[in-house]
């Protein structure tokens, strides 16, 4: 299905992150956005605040994230797309409805534009050190899928993959930006809605009385159903049965929470999105992501001009994170380096996939700005050694 | 004793079945609890109010009364703890031709949800609010809420509790409600009549029902069971409509004022939304779908 004309604003400009990202909602069909007011994201919804009602949808400002975060959830159950957008702390307190749109399988997307932590931290200031939390801030089992963009352009782009993979997954996603590339002004392309592919939402073909919210299709993702509709159905946080009703036994806690991390099985390593260069013959890889990638870049360009055999990696995906691929690399190559702002998170992740196999070196940074390419390129140069 | 049996006979029916989940009967709730007795008028509501029920919305928070909708047979939704009203907000918002109804406890509403209830008044949202008032945290064992008078006992408060409380009608009249009720569940005609009138009325609406906890709150104070909450409710009540809601303070065993305290017509929330962007846009305002073509 093609991106409905109404929302895309089809053409050549020049945006930054944050407006880019709104303008990536609109066009994925996104018409209910709930939010808090927090920097460095707020641009996102101040401009969606602004197209909105030329174009037909509802923007909220709430009383605090935890409001925004719930809003957002009973708007996708009424039938629409429906996102907010936040920073630091605001994630923090969305992590408990992180957790319920995990378990209720409600499709959404939520905007970390990340900044220096913890607690208040650095507000203007980027870093990556919500990375961790994007995947594991909630309570208990559950999957979720992280974005990584590096560009205005991405975060356009990426606002609608965001918005496709919680439809055909029904998992909250998460745009995993950083102040840096919020607020980068860059020219941002926006193309014709027909050229825009937008995943609609699965609802049932089922005449009510044979509805089970919650029995899954063959691919592990049931198919909805929309309120007002004469379904009758019931949505619970509560450990649920295949009928949507509570249940606490053993067997329905074990077949509900397995289902809720398999079904993101096919995304973990063929469909992760990344961006390679020179893998084939590299000695060190560098693998990246956000604003960092773009530092990493220019390391990169610096350890090839020097005649070391570098190659990159850069997470588009970082959740469910391409864990076969890095093994793979691993087999042949001396060592990762991994540059992130934050004292080490999807470092961890590498280390986990590469199994010993090559060396890992992190590249740590409290956040605050970007790395210095020479500091990544030390790393290299120390790495190929 | 010898023990009691009720003899059902074959195809009697409670009017109220086709409106309930009967396959998730029996409930979870205690002998002699109130939240049964609001629910058995809300369905009563319903069906004099011949609103379409597929267009009827249920949602809860968490606790003993979050557990409502789990029980209505309508499209119900059982959420986080304390925030009913928000998601109910964006449920509302997303397609306003639904009729979304919060069912929830003073604990859920009133202590961590407190925040979204001032909100969605002050907003005019349209919502019709039930909060059935145990003034205890039941689910999790009685311990204190903001609604626990002072002196009872409760397992956070042994010596008795002694924070002032919340009078939830004039919170609900001040922040900004269009419709402010507070009955008993002794009282079950004016309940349900309370009830139908909101689903008939436009904006923010709060209906606070005092409901005996007999297993905790009751048991703890020496109160007796639930029929002695009954004759305590029926002798101290006082109806008395468009009373003050800053004199319908409750207490432990003092007078409770019942009765329709407010009826107001205030703009809601769309229709303040919609008059906005007329009057900033003009013809280039376009108004929400109902719900989109996702």
């Amino acid at each position: 299905m093609h991106a409905d004309p109404k929302g895309v604003l089809t053409g050549v400009h020049f945006l930054d992150g944050d407006h880019a990202c709104c303008e990536g909602t609109l066009a994925a069909g996104a018409r209910f956005a709930a939010g808090y007011p927090i920097t460095p994201s707020t641009e996102v919804v101040e401009r969606f605040a602004s197209r909105i009602p030329t174009v037909g949808g509802i923007f909220i400002q709430m009383e605090d994230e935890l409001a925004a975060s719930i809003a957002i959830q009973g708007a996708v159950w009424a039938g629409a797309k429906a996102f907010t957008v936040t920073s630091g702390p605001g994630f923090s307190l969305m992590m408990e409805h992180i957790g319920l749109a995990a378990m209720t399988e409600t499709p959404c997307v939520f905007v970390d534009v990340q900044r220096g932590g913890p607690s208040t931290g650095l507000p203007t200031l980027p870093g990556q050190a919500d990375m961790m939390q994007a995947r594991w801030g909630s309570h208990g089992d559950y999957g979720i899928i992280a974005l990584c963009p590096n560009s205005p352009q991405e975060c356009f782009d990426l606002t609608i993959q965001a918005f496709n993979l919680s439809e055909e997954f029904r998992v909250p996603v998460m745009m995993m930006m950083d102040e840096c590339v919020g607020h980068m002004t860059e020219k941002v392309v926006i193309p014709e809605p027909d050229q825009i592919e937008i995943t609609p939402r699965r609802y049932t073909k089922l005449p009510p009385e044979e509805y089970r919210p919650f029995e899954p299709r063959e691919d592990l993702v049931p198919d909805m159903a929309r309120t007002g509709e004469g379904y009758r159905f019931h949505i619970t946080g509560l450990t649920h049965d295949e009928r949507g009703y509570p249940n606490m036994s053993v067997e329905t806690q074990d077949r509900l929470v397995r289902r809720l991390l398999a079904k993101l099985n096919p995304l973990a390593n063929g469909r992760s999105l990344c961006e390679t260069e020179n893998l084939e013959d590299a000695d060190v890889v560098v693998v990246s992501y956000g604003i960092t990638s773009r530092v990493a870049q220019r390391a990169i360009q610096l350890a090839r001009s020097r005649g070391i055999r570098a190659g990159k990696f850069r997470l588009i995906t970082a959740w469910p994170f391409p864990a076969e691929r890095i093994r793979e690399l691993a087999g042949r190559v001396k060592a990762f380096v991994v540059p992130e702002l934050n004292l080490g998170q999807m470092v961890l992740e590498v280390e986990r996939a590469a199994a010993g196999q090559a060396k890992v070196i992190p590249v740590s940074h409290a956040g605050g700005t970007v790395h210095n390419p020479d500091t990544i390129l030390n790393a290299i140069v120390e790495a190929a050694r | 004793m010898t023990p009691t049996t009720l003899e059902i006979p074959d195809g009697a029916q409670n009017p109220v079945e086709p409106f309930l989940r009967m396959d998730r009967m029996p409930h979870i709730w205690c002998p002699g609890c109130g939240i049964g007795t609001t629910v058995n008028c809300f369905t009563r509501a319903l069906l004099d109010s011949k609103v379409n029920l597929d267009k009827v919305a249920i949602v809860s928070g968490i606790g003993c009364t979050g557990r409502v909708a789990g029980y209505a047979r309508l499209d119900s939704f059982h959420t986080t703890h304390g925030r009913a009203i928000p998601f109910a907000t964006g449920m509302k918002l997303a397609n306003p031709e639904l009729q979304v109804v919060v069912y929830s406890g003073d604990g859920d509403l009133f202590a961590i949800g407190g925040n979204h209830f001032i909100h969605a008044a002050r907003r005019n949202m349209d919502l019709k609010v039930i909060c059935v008032n145990n003034m205890t945290y039941a689910m999790t064992g009685g311990q204190s809420s903001s609604t626990t008078p002072a002196h009872v006992i409760s397992a956070t408060a042994p010596y008795g509790a002694f924070e002032p409380t919340f009078n939830l009608v004039a919170l609900a009249e001040a922040a900004g409600a269009s419709y402010v009720a507070r009955w008993t569940t002794y009282h079950v005609k004016q309940l349900s009549r309370s009830m139908e009138e909101v689903l008939h009325k436009k904006g923010f609406c709060f209906i606070e029902v005092l409901s005996p906890c007999p297993t905790l709150y009751q048991r703890r104070n020496k109160m007796g069971d639930g029929l002695d909450a009954m004759k305590y409710y029926k002798q101290a009540s006082k109806i008395r409509n468009g009373a003050p809601t800053g004199e319908c303070t409750l207490s432990k065993s003092g007078e409770i004022v019942v009765g329709k305290f407010v009826d107001r017509d205030r703009p809601d929330y769309l229709e303040l939304l919609r008059a906005q962007m007329t009057e900033a846009l003009g013809e280039r305002y376009v108004e929400s779908e109902a719900s989109c073509s996702c």
